[in-house]
């Protein structure tokens, strides 16, 4: 019933342009009951604990922030992948418990390879591989 | 005619009810802190301190609103609008209330009941993590940079923990609806004694999803001044404010419903509340906002009890110990639900 389900997110959409309006009004209303100041340059600067700012704003970060995005994704997509079965758990009985064995194995496989690889690990080098032995 | 209306009703009701408890929040954290500490708390503007909350919001409002030189100036607007936009938009699938009749129609106290139910709230939770990074990133400047990455990561990882520990939820209750999913609990019992150690997992999530303490690395203020909000003032400021206390209280809500049988009593049913008419609904609704505010209260206890966890201990948590408990957790309710 398509015409049912857009009726459905109808109030979604209210409610989307509720949110939107409560923050533009709030930053409607700053701007004009706002105070407003001269600025000067130390005031225009990145704050740095009363310091003069040494060097630029964004710097290099660590590649483990990199590392923990794409096993997100990885496991995230795992993770939506259970729903419809977990939904249906009841109704397949048997069979979605071995599926689910395979799937969950498949799932604790990969994650034991990320733990082993130390791909986890924030205080120590990465462990040598083959490459770099 | 009469849908639009009733869903503007429930819209104004449920997201007043949450910017009050948002802008209350801070309040009752401080007359807590000030209990558990042995101190007196706010007490001089009103009964109680009871009208600071009010004279925050004017404050802030009427404070200049400083957008430094050297920011990336649309997303540093943007990134506050992400932060307060997606807690305020989850709203829309929590039930917060038996049905009430209204002029001779039922209508179900949800926005909106969808199908998808649950995944609409990690979608748009995920959305959250936008703000802090875009706030991080356009701030061009060290603290808030790091803030920034820090709480990607946190956020990110710690949803995986969040999406499998209900999935255990939806092998009892057999749908994503959330009103499915009350109704189930109000008809056997709570998921909180069926799956005790999904709401373990859920529970220490939500903590990590709103950088709550003991997982608020993003904004430690010790090491990083603000964090992602170093650069922000007046009501940019506010806004990061909000939309933090609204997802703490998005997330009691989804505790509530998920696991603490949304309106239910142990000694009433659905049909006790529906024989009492819409003073059954109202009863229900408050029950909703009891058990959410005890959750709110745990935030609060938490908070003035566990010291900041380290980084590498925090991801070590979520990777090493919740994602292999949720799954875990997964196969036992497997292994008990065959038929």
């Amino acid at each position: 019933m398509p015409e049912n389900a857009l009726n459905d997110y109808l109030p979604v959409l209210m409610l989307l342009l509720f949110c939107v309006s409560f923050a533009g009004i709030n930053l409607l209303a700053s701007w004009a009951l706002g105070k407003r100041a001269p600025t000067n340059p130390d005031k225009d600067s990145a704050f740095e604990c009363g310091m003069q700012p040494l060097d630029q704003g964004r710097q290099r970060f660590s590649v483990r922030f990199y590392v923990v995005a794409m096993l997100f994704i990885l496991f995230d997509v795992e993770v939506v992948f259970l729903y419809p079965w977990a939904i249906k758990y009841k109704a397949l009985g048997m069979f979605a418990l071995v599926e689910m064995l395979v799937f969950l194995g498949v799932l604790f496989i990969g994650w034991l390879y990320v733990v082993k690889k130390g791909a986890l690990d924030w205080n120590t080098q990465p462990k040598p591989g083959r490459l770099n032995k | 005619m009469f849908d639009i209306a009733a869903s503007l009703a429930k819209i104004i009701i449920l997201t007043h009810t949450t910017l009050i408890l948002a802008m209350y929040m801070p309040w009752v954290e401080r007359k807590v802190s000030a209990w558990i500490q042995d101190r007196v708390g706010p007490n001089r503007v009103g009964y109680a301190g009871l009208l600071q909350p009010i004279a925050d919001t004017f404050k802030f409002i009427f404070k200049e609103d400083v957008v430094p030189g050297h920011v990336n100036k649309t997303l540093f607007v943007l990134a506050p609008c992400f932060a307060v936009i997606p807690s305020l938009f989850i709203l829309a699938v929590i039930p917060f209330g038996p049905a009430v009749q209204v002029m001779g129609q039922s209508v179900d106290l949800v926005i909106a009941d969808l199908g998808v139910g649950i995944l609409f709230v990690f979608a748009f939770s995920g959305l959250a993590v936008y703000g802090i990074v875009f706030a991080g990133w356009a701030s061009n400047s060290k603290y808030p940079m790091l803030g920034g990455v820090r709480a990607s990561a946190q956020m990110i990882s710690y949803e995986i923990c969040l999406g499998l520990s209900v999935v255990g939820i939806f092998m009892g209750a057999e749908s994503l609806r959330m009103l499915d999913i009350v109704q189930q609990q109000i008809d056997g019992s709570w998921n909180i004694f069926t799956q005790p150690l999904g709401f373990l997992i859920f529970a220490i999530a939500a903590f990590a999803e709103t950088n709550r303490l003991p997982f608020d690395l993003p904004e430690a203020e010790t090491e990083l001044v603000a964090g992602y909000h170093t650069e922000y003032s007046s009501i940019k400021f506010t806004m990061f404010f909000a939309g933090e206390y609204a997802a703490m209280f998005v997330f009691a809500a989804l505790v509530t419903v998920l696991f603490l049988g949304g309106w239910d009593l142990p000694f009433m049913d659905s049909a006790s509340f529906a024989a009492m008419g819409n003073w059954g609904a109202l009863l229900g609704f408050a029950v909703f906002l009891v058990k959410s505010f005890m959750f709110l209260l745990l935030y609060v206890w938490v908070r003035f009890t566990l010291p900041r966890f380290r980084f590498d201990q925090l991801m070590n948590l979520g990777w090493k110990v919740l994602l292999p408990l949720a799954l875990v957790n997964i196969l036992i309710t497997g292994f008990l639900n065959l038929p």
